[in-house]
């Protein structure tokens, strides 16, 4: 993508391909040197230098003595991982957070955009939406800080149960708080997509249907369910593949030290063991598995759709 | 308007009145679910601490007071994180529209050598990383921790919104292109006095997601920045919200533990106001490029 030398430039006549190749290039270079050279250049630098940093899981890593000074283990950090009790509790607790998260959370924005297509006047449906999507809007910190607060023992919604039970040490409310205020705060935004796709359902398909009698669990049967049915497999596809990448961010959030049972999630455990205690060879060990896993899910996800979709991937 | 409306309800087969009034009554309840813990946290911040501790909301206005928006914005740091998160998000957005639409040009031309493999080395980051730890390391080798640019750079070339642009360029009529060859225009012509003026749409949609998601996030900031006069809203909230730990000059007149960690508890509400009215008042004006966005994300999915 640099400069071609002058060397390949003139020698080039043995391949044509490679010639006009070459040919291009110096025609194009503005395409090579100021369009792609800058995204090319964070790629490498921020992306593909980390992952050459991937072999600090496989040593005793010492940040004076830099990756290859540092002590060789192999797969000795993975073995520790693996046949620690924590293990099998931190995967479980990742796995059960966004498989339960799904499972509550993916039909929720598909029930809201079917809801919102049944609201007739426009302008009301606006307004409508312009509340569902606000929580969007608020941070990560901001919605656990509310979540905090109507929480406490002394919050909202303990004063309306009349009791004073804090949530926010028990392992148990951990998941239902988390899984709770993510539909809180994205279910309007993710039907977005959906009320879109809804809205490309032919209207006088809809017409007809309504003329001949259709009620309304036959018209979305018959018209809206098939508008949407494809970008519901795309969505639901794409979530299972990130089933392992739950966020960080929130789940530590709503850490305390006391919900610590169901709330620590690999990520999080990455994060103190690696950043807090300085246990880089593990935390990166434990990091690279939560990937690999990550991967495989993607590609047979991938796999899937390709086989669904007759040919085209994601 | 109304009275048709109510006729042709009234129309409908008993089985379709019950289907609409369940899910009207779902979309209200969710609605409602929304604005409740909006409207709670906006009065109780008006509301004096020792009262709201004790009895609750009130509307006996002589109990209402300014005191925790006085106590919040008169601290120096939450203006510090607000000055830190507009410059970082500003910065990362401007970065980041420019090497992200920069990329998508020659990503959209058929004719462009070296698509594949482009294609292939950004394609392959959004499934596999180094992890935490290894960009750690690097971001430190480099001398960035605790500097602007560990914030910035990183994440500034995002795939997706690469793929999205991609896909936005090639719906524009390949005619404005050909056009634009006939009459001599450089690449650098065709793509910035041509092609940009009418992606407008696309390029408020990425730059909305992009600011927003650097002015929400907080996860960077704390690994990377150290100093107190760098950390941007989210942390200073953090350590409000999160820890309850707010900012010293907030409660430190108070003179027992007791009281400062009451008081504490009670600024949150006031704290949340303050910190997500810029994000609320904008939003709404943001809303005609949604659809568009997510939109052009559906083509490609």
């Amino acid at each position: 993508m640099k400069k071609v030398p002058e060397r390949a430039a003139a020698g080039g006549g043995g391949s044509s391909k490679m010639h006009n190749t070459i040919v291009y290039i110096r025609q194009h270079w503005q395409l090579y040197m100021i369009f792609m050279l800058p995204a090319f250049l964070l790629t490498i630098i921020f992306r593909y230098i980390p992952m050459g940093g991937i072999a600090i899981a496989f040593t005793e890593y010492n940040p004076i003595r830099g990756i290859f000074g540092s002590e060789w283990v192999g797969f000795e950090h993975f073995q520790r991982f693996l046949s620690s009790p924590d293990f099998l509790r931190y995967l479980m607790n990742t796995l059960k957070l966004s498989v339960y998260g799904l499972l509550w959370g993916f039909p929720a924005p598909i029930l809201l955009a079917f809801l919102l297509n049944r609201i007739l006047s426009t302008k009301t449906k606006q307004k409508i939406q312009l509340v569902l999507y606000m929580p969007n809007f608020i941070s990560v910190i901001v919605l656990c800080g509310i979540v905090r607060i109507l929480l406490s023992p002394t919050g909202l919604v303990n004063s309306l149960l009349g009791t004073s039970t804090n949530f926010m040490t028990m392992p148990s409310a951990f998941r239902t708080i988390y899984i709770a205020s993510g539909i809180w705060q994205g279910a309007g935004w993710a039907s977005i997509i959906y009320t879109a796709a809804l809205s490309n359902a032919s209207k006088e398909l809809k017409e007809a249907a309504v003329i001949d009698g259709a009620n309304i669990i036959q018209q979305i049967k018959a018209v809206e369910w098939p508008a949407i049915k494809d970008t519901v497999l795309i969505q639901f596809i794409m979530s299972v593949g990130n089933i392992m990448s739950v966020g960080f961010e929130k789940a530590y959030a709503l850490q305390t030290d006391l919900n610590l049972n169901t709330s620590e999630i690999i990520s999080t455990y990455v994060y103190k063991k690696g950043l807090l205690d300085g246990d880089y060879g593990f935390s990166t060990a434990v990091g690279l598995f939560n990937t690999v896993i990550n991967v495989i899910l993607l590609i047979s996800m991938n796999a899937l759709v390709k086989k669904m979709n007759e040919g085209k991937g994601i | 308007m109304k009275t048709k409306k109510k006729s042709e309800f009234a129309k409908l087969p008993t089985g379709d009145k019950t289907i609409l009034i369940i899910g009207y009554v779902i979309l209200g309840l969710f609605i409602l679910a929304i604005i409740l813990p909006v409207v709670y946290i906006i009065l109780a911040s008006f509301i004096d601490p020792i009262t709201l501790q004790n009895s609750g909301l009130t509307f006996d206005f002589s109990k209402w007071t300014l005191t925790a928006y006085e106590r919040v914005l008169s601290n120096s740091q939450i203006w510090v994180g607000f000055r830190n998160a507009l410059i970082y998000s500003v910065l990362f957005t401007v970065i980041s529209v420019v090497v992200t639409l920069l990329a998508a040009y020659p990503m959209s031309r058929t004719d462009f050598k070296g698509r594949e493999f482009f294609n292939v080395i950004f394609v392959i980051t959004m499934f596999f990383g180094g992890g935490l730890i290894p960009t750690y390391l690097l971001i430190s080798n480099l001398g960035m921790l605790d500097t602007i640019w560990a914030i910035l750079l990183p994440g500034a070339f995002s795939v997706w919104n690469m793929i999205i642009a991609r896909t936005y360029y090639m719906g524009i009529p390949k005619d404005l292109q050909e056009a634009a060859e006939i009459d001599g225009a450089t690449e650098m012509v065709y793509f910035f006095k041509i092609l940009l003026p009418v992606c407008t749409p696309i390029i408020a949609t990425i730059a909305m997601w992009q600011f927003v998601g650097m002015w929400n996030s907080y996860f960077d900031a704390m690994i990377y920045l150290n100093s107190a006069s760098k950390q941007p809203l989210q942390l200073v909230l953090r350590s409000i919200l999160i820890q309850s730990q707010p900012e010293p000059g907030m409660v430190s007149d108070m003179q027992s533990t007791a009281a400062r960690a009451q008081l504490a508890e009670l600024l949150k509400y006031a704290t949340i106001i303050i910190s997500s009215l810029p994000l609320m008042i904008m939003y709404p004006f943001f809303q005609k490029y949604f659809d568009n966005g997510i939109m052009a994300g559906a083509v490609k999915g």
